[in-house]
């Protein structure tokens, strides 16, 4: 089974068989829920919503007609339910968790050490971009999408992907600048 | 006009960086990017931060754990009270996906190689036919033949291992003709002699011919 793809997969998966939901749950389960962690930045939150998103790849997967890569394809399912479940979420509340995220950052002692490690800073800093940053990063350089790849999960034009990581960039370059670490660029 | 192109260039360049950097750039815009870093020292700086930032996002992301087995347990409760589905039959591209899928990557090694002999078998047996000098000049009628239906005849398959060469040598060493074939299953009608043999004679050819690592399989047939 370890060798079936997963468009196989799907293909079993729209006729019934929970076997083949199970690998596929097992093969990428914990990159979508990390994926959706990033993005609604609570554990319990993200648990509930990866259940979500592979009860949509149940019951959707007879539509799936292979224009993508199922791991685009599921991602793109994840990001529309992170979405979701934070527009659900009071404004208040969204304000309070991205304040506090920002914040325990600037109280986190690791600041501090970060200054002299570069990797552990930006780490930091990467945490502290935008959710629109975080998402095209995360897609570029964890989850290993390519510019058309990601135009399809997040839904915009392939040259919105570049110039968004290119801002990305920029922004994390101008965040690690703030705690002293000059890269030279922009 | 060329210098406005060169900086057009070169920041389309610079955004496909992280994309170059992860490993999932076409060809042709992984070998545009090479060529511009092998060109421009600073281009290569910038490439490398590319490579820092590569390495903080995959730590990063590793670092935030995994679902406990709540997640699953749930998602097989709902898919569980969810209406039973039809088992619907799966269609031929995905009984072919699977198959394939299923196949180890030597075992398909295998397989290629094996058509890949096939191929060149059936050519070089077509041009070992086609290359065969046809006698010419006077013969007279007690003389062989060597006309079609007349003579010893056995049903070879070649062995899959066995190259063009190989089996040339083997017609050509037991002076054998290739008279029809391939059948199903790749089976050639051989004359083995040019006058019809005692069944005797010709079982003791053909278990001869069973030892020879050119033949598959070898049979008697008119």
């Amino acid at each position: 089974m370890q060798t079936s793809s997963d468009d196989v997969l799907i293909a079993r998966i729209a006729s019934g068989d929970r076997l083949a939901m199970q690998v596929l749950f097992a093969r990428h389960h914990v990159r979508v829920y990390r994926f959706v962690l990033r993005l609604v930045r609570n554990e319990a939150t993200a648990e509930d919503l990866i259940s979500e998103v592979f009860l949509d790849v149940w019951r959707q997967a007879g539509k799936f007609e292979g224009r993508s890569a199922v791991s685009t394809w599921m991602l793109s399912i994840a990001r529309f339910k992170a979405l979701s479940a934070l527009r659900r979420k009071p404004e208040q509340e969204l304000d309070d968790e991205t304040a506090a995220a920002i914040e325990d950052q600037a109280d986190d002692p690791e600041v501090t050490l970060a200054k002299k490690d570069k990797g552990a800073a930006l780490r930091q800093c990467l945490t502290a971009l935008s959710a629109e940053h975080r998402e095209v990063v995360d897609l570029v350089y964890y989850h290993e999408k390519s510019v058309e790849e990601v135009a399809r999960i997040v839904g915009i034009p392939e040259a919105t992907v570049k110039t968004r990581m290119f801002y990305a960039r920029k922004k994390l370059s101008e965040l690690l600048r703030e705690q002293g670490i000059d890269r030279g660029w922009p | 006009m060329t210098s406005e192109h060169n900086a057009a260039e070169a920041g389309d360049i610079d955004e496909l960086l992280p994309w170059y950097a992860a490993g999932t750039l076409s060809r042709r815009d992984a070998e545009r990017v090479e060529a511009a870093l092998a060109r421009d020292p600073e281009l290569a700086r910038r490439f490398a931060l590319a490579r820092e930032e590569l390495a903080a996002t995959i730590h990063l992301n590793e670092t935030l754990g995994a679902p406990s087995a709540r997640a699953m347990q749930d998602l097989f409760a709902k898919i569980d009270a969810e209406p039973r589905r039809q088992r619907a039959s799966l269609g031929i591209g995905t009984r072919i996906a699977e198959f394939l899928g299923g196949l180890t990557p030597r075992t398909l090694a295998y397989a290629s190689a094996a058509a890949v002999i096939a191929i060149v078998l059936q050519a070089g047996l077509i041009g070992v036919m086609v290359d065969r000098p046809t006698r010419s000049g006077y013969e007279t009628a007690s003389a062989p033949t060597g006309a079609p239906g007349v003579g010893a005849f056995t049903i070879i398959r070649f062995a899959p291992q066995a190259t063009m060469d190989d089996i040339n040598k083997f017609l050509e060493m037991n002076h054998f003709n290739v008279v029809a074939g391939p059948s199903g299953g790749g089976l050639y009608k051989v004359r083995v002699a040019e006058n019809p043999l005692p069944s005797a004679d010709l079982g003791a050819l053909i278990q001869k011919l069973q030892k020879d690592k050119v033949v598959g399989f070898v049979a008697p047939t008119r």
